[in-house]
């Protein structure tokens, strides 16, 4: 892309945020806009220089494959701190005390299991999706076509969450309309990813994580100083405004029997290490040893962020709750969503509150920009480049990737604008769920399963899926919460132990079966593949730019 | 890579070490994960009043240090595997690398 069209495209941007900005009688938040608004112009011209360095497929979906360890934790972390782990658990920990931190801890705990298991092996087996992984050994039409569905799906329910949250959040936080909104993160995540790729997503990210690594600090340092650095003392104050009391200090009603508990956290724990555009980042690095430390790091970033949350929550309790200010008819302004934002303001005025609301909204722009990137990979790359087209030059499958962004990004403001007024928290646990049930179980067992073929991958893959999205329909979440009906057909709001179990035990029992010719020639395939995974020999380089 | 090559190194000393030791931790590892992960999910599930059966100073229930000791073991596991491999997995792999004239 030249960069005329470019600088073009860029001025459109800064119009159409611009005409936004001047649009009808909100309340506007002048320090939150124009700390985004530098945030922007930082951004695009990370964009305009990724776009020059972006040449080759392998710059556009791996940024050439030369990010170190270090700045890929970093990005990892961006890619996976969403606004709504930011806002939504602190929410909670708000209004239930400990149990938000149980969410947080399921969040973090699939890292180390995706280093033990996956990220060397991924790093030496792939190159720019994870279905070059399952691609290794296996037929490449089912494959690749099965691994574009699921990562589609996840994609598309993630980013539906993340685009309804953000114009809500927009909505309340920069006084625009909640389609402006929609559409200024549509606008800027298809810039970021059309013409600075995988490097200019990478940096975004990276941005955005230290952004709110330090905002997060704050808030949290801001809490303890007002409490004498005493933990003693900020929980008595909290308990002493909280409704529940002394019920906050432990756990609460939010797991009610031990198949929902388990099913939950194992959604969360192994749904991380099947989530196509966290997978995506490992090929970023240039071998196995970037990639281990990138987990390494990424875990410890995580980790910290979610103890933050948890300071941040009660220090939410004893500042913002009670006081009049941030309360109308009773209720908090702006939802279930803003202790966070509210604690900004009390902590640290306007100017504070103005850098939260922009960090919040840099959040969502790197979270979509990831999975816009992925979504228009498996477009481009595994359907396209390995099911349509097998000639077609790089050129072309960067042009088709570049195309897939244009309009994922129109998809994700209609189905922004289409579900503004839904419900759409059930879908951040169904991304999680399909995730684990369906791209999980194929990948982790075509590396470790040497008698794995395509037919099981596709039976178990399949199965996973479809249960997985058929169980949460039927489930209490929607069945019963959003479709109105009077009892759930499935009693369990997460139905990952069964999805998961009929995954893995599918891909076993098919496989087992298969006694194809091709199934042999796939079978004996692995000790090449066990080799390359274990020591890298053979596996993808950085290129030399 | 032919195959003669992958014969030969997969019966290589290097690397049946290399599998056998890095198999051995990542598998060690990860059900230290899952027993602490699974352990605090059963006990939420099983018996909730745990959390509160110990309480430091007049208000710190026993499940708030248990819950960030959670988060730092996550932390410390990744790094004791990282550790690990900088040191011997990657000097095993170089030298297979070398042993047999691959990269």
């Amino acid at each position: 892309m030249s960069k005329f069209s470019f600088i073009l495209y860029a001025l459109a941007a800064l119009m159409v945020g611009g005409s936004a900005l001047a649009g009808e009688g909100n309340s506007i938040n002048t320090n939150a806009i124009i700390m985004f608004s530098v945030f922007v112009l930082a951004t695009l011209g990370i964009t305009y220089w990724a776009a020059a360095r972006t040449r080759s497929a392998k710059d556009f979906y791996a940024a050439g494959g030369g990010i170190t360890g270090f700045q890929n934790g970093l990005a990892i972390a961006g890619d996976y701190m969403s606004a709504a782990s930011f806002l939504g658990i602190t929410g909670m920990v708000y209004a239930k005390g400990y149990d938000g931190l149980i969410y947080s801890i399921g969040f973090l705990v699939g890292w180390p299991v995706i280093l033990f298991l996956m990220s060397e092996q991924l790093r030496n087996l792939g190159k720019y999706t994870f279905a070059d992984v399952a691609a290794f050994r296996f037929s490449q039409k089912p494959i690749r076509i099965f691994s574009a569905i699921a990562a589609l799906s996840v994609v598309l329910f993630y980013l539906t969450a993340q685009m309804v949250g953000a114009g809500a959040l927009i909505q309340t936080l920069f006084g625009l309309e909640f389609l402006w909104a929609v559409v200024i993160v549509g606008v800027l995540m298809m810039a970021y990813v059309m013409f600075g790729g995988m490097l200019a997503t990478t940096w975004v990210q990276i941005v955005k994580a230290v952004l709110l690594l330090s905002g997060a600090t704050f808030m949290a340092m801001g809490t303890l100083y007002l409490m004498d650095f005493s933990f003693e003392k900020l929980f008595e104050t909290a308990i002493g405004k909280h409704a529940l009391g002394d019920k906050i200090m432990y756990v609460g009603g939010l797991v009610s029997d031990p198949i929902s508990a388990i099913s939950l956290g194992m959604a969360l724990m192994f749904g991380t290490a099947g989530l196509p555009h966290i997978l995506m980042r490992f090929f970023t690095v240039p071998d196995a040893k970037e990639a281990r430390k990138s987990v390494f790091y990424a875990t410890g970033f995580i980790g910290y962020f979610y103890i933050l949350t948890f300071i941040i929550g009660f220090g939410a309790i004893a500042f913002v709750l009670g006081n009049p200010d941030y309360f109308k008819d009773g209720k908090l302004i702006g939802g279930a969503n803003m202790p966070a934002i509210h604690l900004a303001h009390a902590l640290g005025g306007d100017l504070f509150l103005g850098f939260i609301s922009a960090v919040a909204f840099a959040t969502i722009l790197a979270v979509v920009s990831g999975l816009t990137l992925a979504g228009a990979s498996a477009i481009s790359h595994d359907l396209y480049a390995n099911v349509i087209n097998k000639d077609a030059t790089e050129q072309q499958e960067i042009r088709v990737s570049k195309i897939a962004t244009f309009v994922l990004a129109l998809i994700a403001i209609a189905l922004g604008v289409a579900f503004e007024k839904s419900n759409v928290a059930f879908l951040v646990g169904l991304a999680f769920t399909v995730a684990a049930s369906a791209t999980f179980p194929v990948l982790i067992m075509s590396m470790y399963f040497r008698g794995m073929t395509t037919k099981g991958a596709i039976c178990g893959g399949t199965l996973g899926l479809v249960s997985a999205v058929a169980l949460i329909i039927l489930g209490p979440g929607v069945w019963k919460a959003i479709l109105g009906n009077a009892d759930a057909i499935f009693p369990y709001s997460n139905p990952a132990l069964f999805t998961m179990t009929l995954a893995f035990v599918a891909i076993y029992v098919r496989s087992k079966m298969d006694n194809s010719e091709q199934a042999v020639s796939e079978r004996a395939l692995f000790d090449a593949q066990f080799v390359r995974a274990q020591t890298g020999i053979g596996s993808e380089g950085a290129s030399s730019h | 890579m032919d195959q003669s090559t992958i014969d030969k190194i997969q019966q290589s000393e290097s690397f049946k070490t290399l599998v056998a030791h890095r198999t051995s931790l990542a598998l060690k590892l990860t059900i230290s994960m899952l027993v602490i992960y699974f352990g605090f999910i059963l006990l939420i599930a099983f018996d909730p009043a745990f959390f509160k059966a110990i309480v430091i100073g007049s208000n710190i229930t026993i499940g708030v240090p248990m819950g960030v000791a959670i988060i730092l073991a996550a932390f410390a596991l990744t790094g004791i595997y990282v550790r690990k491999a900088n040191s011997e997995f990657d000097d095993l792999s170089e030298k297979i690398k070398a042993e047999h004239h691959v990269a």
